[in-house]
């Protein structure tokens, strides 16, 4: 009864979302404000219809309802209640659901918060969105039904895949899912935009926190991820340029485009019809996600989809929606007109080569991910394009944007003095240059590229710092003013500082776990120790351990570091109950030099047991780094710039700042 | 197709399993031949796993192609060598850097190319992209919206 009812919302939510399509636009363009109005409402009843759909489902899931086949697929009743509901969207129809649950969220966001739109982009933009809708909920209903029935009923379930089975990959989906599917509303403003052939600062005032929302999700998602592979993967991997990775990694890219070319739409009124184009792309590339994920088309972990049907449905509405919006683009850009000229030497040129070098660094992925596909259909003949062509492509692109990262932002607008910019970031330079010779005298064995590496992440944090500084005028005004200042800077400003310093704080903590980790493998019997990363690990015995579904076998390890103190981790083999699929469970102690890492291996000999045991030196700085870009967006979102008509708190100083 | 199935056994066991690749006792005595193996097995695909390397997966098929890449640097083979010894028997597909051949062309030139293009076409264009200068007629608020923006203002302040 529960499936049918979640089965007869959806079918009612696709209703809905035509309506939503269709009136508020044919009302926009007939100037008809009664039918313009009737979109906000049709946006909500849409995320109520969704929302039941999804309780239902994961009722089912909660209750174990195994005459539902999904969740027969994809439960088991043995399971703790957080995977049986990780479980609604851990399997292709479930995600699908998640899906357009956040796309009518999203939608009703502008609904709610649209009050000071105007009418007509108000209903456009939620035309726009109902249209998605309309696509994805004749997709699931047609081709991924998540609430069809199994007759007879089965006793018990299949279970969940067991690596799926963990609180960051229980959150993992649901964030990249609401980063990938909050790109729409930039998309919808931009189509919206194209229709009524005006683009202006208040589109861009609207454009960018929903940009910077979804970046953020993104960024926690992609985040999320990479920690999830380092400590469950057995090995301490956090990005392998898997296909899957990368179709997140392109929307990222493009978005972190989209967010600073939006400054200049707003600040400045120029780059309209660029902003457009990329708000376009960094849509498309979610949907290509979405495609390259759900239609199976690599086959990966990631790819639970292997009917052809569901991937030719997906492919259709790519070309639909991308197709129809570069088309509406080449028609309606045009008619779309501009102010604010600028040099190229200015704030506005180094936001142009931010955006030129980011969307060429997002085509090496796009052209690597995409190649080996495209080759083979083609001619048949099957390369593999792995993390050495990124290294090589990627890598060269990336390089010059995060040298002139600090620079950007202390050119002025339309014209600047670049040796004036120069000039206030030596301080910067010299921590750099000051670090690079400590890295290399104290790893001088290392590869003579990391201590580089190192000063290069060190010039972004030190940048970030020198660029506040400069706003809070430091050196001139004194301590106490300056602090008045830097308290009273709007929030973009502290947004940028941070974002920019997680880039440095990333960066820094990418090029020690590349060039200094330390990998031992080795043969241990209970008593025997080894030495990894200036400590001792020592194996300290086997215990048998059950689960609430699965047993496991215990290696009980302890790190002695030379000051002597000691610390206890285990690793676990783990083999779960339906499926008796094996599964390793890594013991980390994390230092500030970096983490120690040991993973128990099979049975070697008599009570032998093989044992790895990595360090991984600064690791923690590619979660902080993630951290602060994640702080950033959330900084710049909360700048009370935003919310237009809200009460502004007089700080000294606010007033006075330029706006980023 | 019973090799089909066969890979397809592979895959999946190799789903669950997290990687545990190189074994202690693969690993060479002479610590420079060591890394020299680490480093090509790096770049090589083991091709029943999913864009996994030798040298990250447990799969049977990349421990024997481990200790092949071993066998042959032991007995005397550069690098180069043991790289096309792998393409001559498992072709192009074992490699994870691609090969620049006319096939791959676009592929390593593409990017870079973009970049080009794009360079190009927005100094070409810089008028267009940075916008043509516009009346205040034309960018300016419509009357009701200049009385709104007042209000607003008048609000705020």
């Amino acid at each position: 009864m529960i499936a049918e009812l979640g089965q007869f919302a959806l079918i009612l939510a696709f209703a809905t979302a035509l309506y939503q399509t269709t009136v508020p636009l044919y009302g926009a363009w007939r100037g008809d404000q009664r039918l313009m109005a009737v979109a906000p409402p049709a946006a909500m009843l849409q995320v109520c219809l969704i929302a039941v759909a999804f309780g239902c489902l994961t009722w089912a899931y909660v209750t174990s309802d195994f005459s539902v086949e999904n969740v027969y697929m994809n439960s088991h009743s043995d399971k703790p209640l957080i995977y049986k509901i990780s479980g609604v969207w851990g399997n292709h129809e479930g995600s699908m659901v998640l899906w357009v649950l956040i796309l009518a969220i999203f939608g009703s966001a502008v609904a709610i918060f649209g009050g000071n739109l105007p009418p007509s982009l108000k209903a456009r933009v939620i035309a726009v969105q109902g249209s998605i809708s309309v696509a994805f909920l004749l997709f699931i209903l047609l081709t991924s039904n998540p609430f069809n029935r199994l007759d007879p009923a089965p006793i018990e379930g299949r279970g969940l895949n067991p690596i799926l089975q963990d609180p960051a990959l229980a959150m993992h989906p649901p964030l990249l899912y609401a980063g990938y599917v909050g790109l729409s509303i930039a998309f919808s403003f931009a189509v919206a935009a194209l229709i009524e052939g005006k683009v202006d600062a208040a589109w861009a005032r609207w454009v960018r926190p929903w940009t910077l929302a979804a970046w953020m999700l993104l960024t926690a998602g992609i985040m999320l991820g990479s920690w999830w592979a380092y400590y469950e993967l057995g090995w301490g991997g956090w990005w392998f340029w898997d296909p899957v990775e990368n179709a997140s990694f392109m929307p990222w890219l493009v978005a972190a485009a989209l967010l600073h070319s939006a400054i200049v739409v707003e600040k400045r009124n120029a780059l309209k019809v660029w902003t457009i184009l990329l708000a376009i792309l960094a849509f498309s590339l979610s949907l290509l996600g979405t495609f390259l994920v759900r239609s199976g088309v690599l086959t990966s972990v990631h790819s639970f989809a292997v009917d052809p049907a569901r991937g030719v449905f997906i492919l259709g509405i790519l070309c639909v929606f991308i197709g129809g919006a570069l088309a509406l683009y080449a028609w309606r850009a045009p008619v779309i007109k501009s102010g604010g000229l600028f040099a190229p030497i200015s704030r506005e040129g180094a936001l142009v080569v931010n955006n030129l070098l980011l969307t060429a660094s997002c085509a090496a992925v796009f052209i690597g991910t995409l190649y080996p596909l495209a080759l083979e259909s083609v001619t048949g003949e099957k390369i593999s394009v792995g993390p050495p062509y990124f290294n090589l492509t990627f890598g060269p692109l990336i390089l010059p944007l995060l040298l002139l990262v600090p620079l950007g932002p202390l050119l002025s607008w339309k014209r600047a003095d670049i040796w004036a910019a120069t000039q206030r970031l030596w301080a910067a330079a010299a921590i750099a240059v000051i670090v690079a010779i400590a890295a290399a005298a104290w790893q001088w064995r290392g590869p003579w590229l990391a201590p580089l590496g190192v000063a290069l992440g060190v010039w972004l944090v030190a940048g970030a710092v020198v660029e506040l500084a400069a706003k809070s005028n430091f050196r001139k005004a004194g301590a106490a003013v300056a602090w008045a200042r830097v308290k009273g800077l709007p929030g973009a400003a502290w947004g940028m500082m941070l974002a920019h310093a997680g880039v440095g704080v990333f960066v820094i903590g990418v090029v020690a776990i590349t060039a200094w980790k330390q990998e031992v493998v080795t043969v241990l019997k209970p008593g025997d120790s080894m030495q990894i990363g200036g400590r001792t690990v020592t194996f300290t015995g086997e215990t048998p351990f059950t689960g609430p579904n699965y047993s496991a076998e215990r290696g009980n390890f302890s790190i002695t570091s030379s000051s002597g103190a000691t610390a206890d981790v285990w690793s676990e083999k783990r083999v779960f109950k339906p499926s008796n699929q094996p599964t390793t469970e890594v013991g980390i102690q994390t230092y500030l030099d970096g983490d120690v890492y040991v993973v128990i291996g099979d049975r070697a000999g008599d009570a032998g047991r093989t044992v790895r045991a990595y360090y991984h030196p600064l690791v923690w700085m590619l979660w902080l780094g993630s951290l602060l870009m994640f702080l950033g967006g959330f900084a710049s979102i909360m700048d009370r710039r935003y919310r237009v008509g809200a009460p502004k708190k007089s700080t000294a100083g606010a007033a006075v700042q330029p706006a980023e | 197709m019973l090799r089909r199935l066969l890979a397809l056994f592979l895959i999946l066991a190799s789903l669950g399993v997290p990687a545990y690749a190189v074994q202690p006792d693969e690993v060479l005595s002479d610590p420079a031949l060591e890394h020299r193996a680490r480093e090509l097995s790096g770049q090589m695909r083991c091709m029943v796993c999913q864009n996994q390397s030798i040298d990250d997966s447990d799969a049977p098929l990349a421990k024997d192609l481990r200790i092949l890449i071993r066998e042959r640097l032991v007995a005397g083979d550069s690098n180069q060598q043991v790289v096309d010894y792998l393409v001559s028997r498992y072709g192009e597909f074992v490699l994870l850097k691609p090969r620049l051949t006319a096939k791959t062309l676009a592929l390593w030139s593409g990017p870079f190319l973009i970049l080009l293009l794009g360079a190009l076409i927005l100094w070409r264009k810089r008028r267009a992209f940075a916008g043509a200068p516009v009346s205040e007629a034309e960018t300016g608020l419509s009357p009701e919206e200049r009385k709104k923006l007042d209000s607003i203002l008048k609000d705020a302040g």
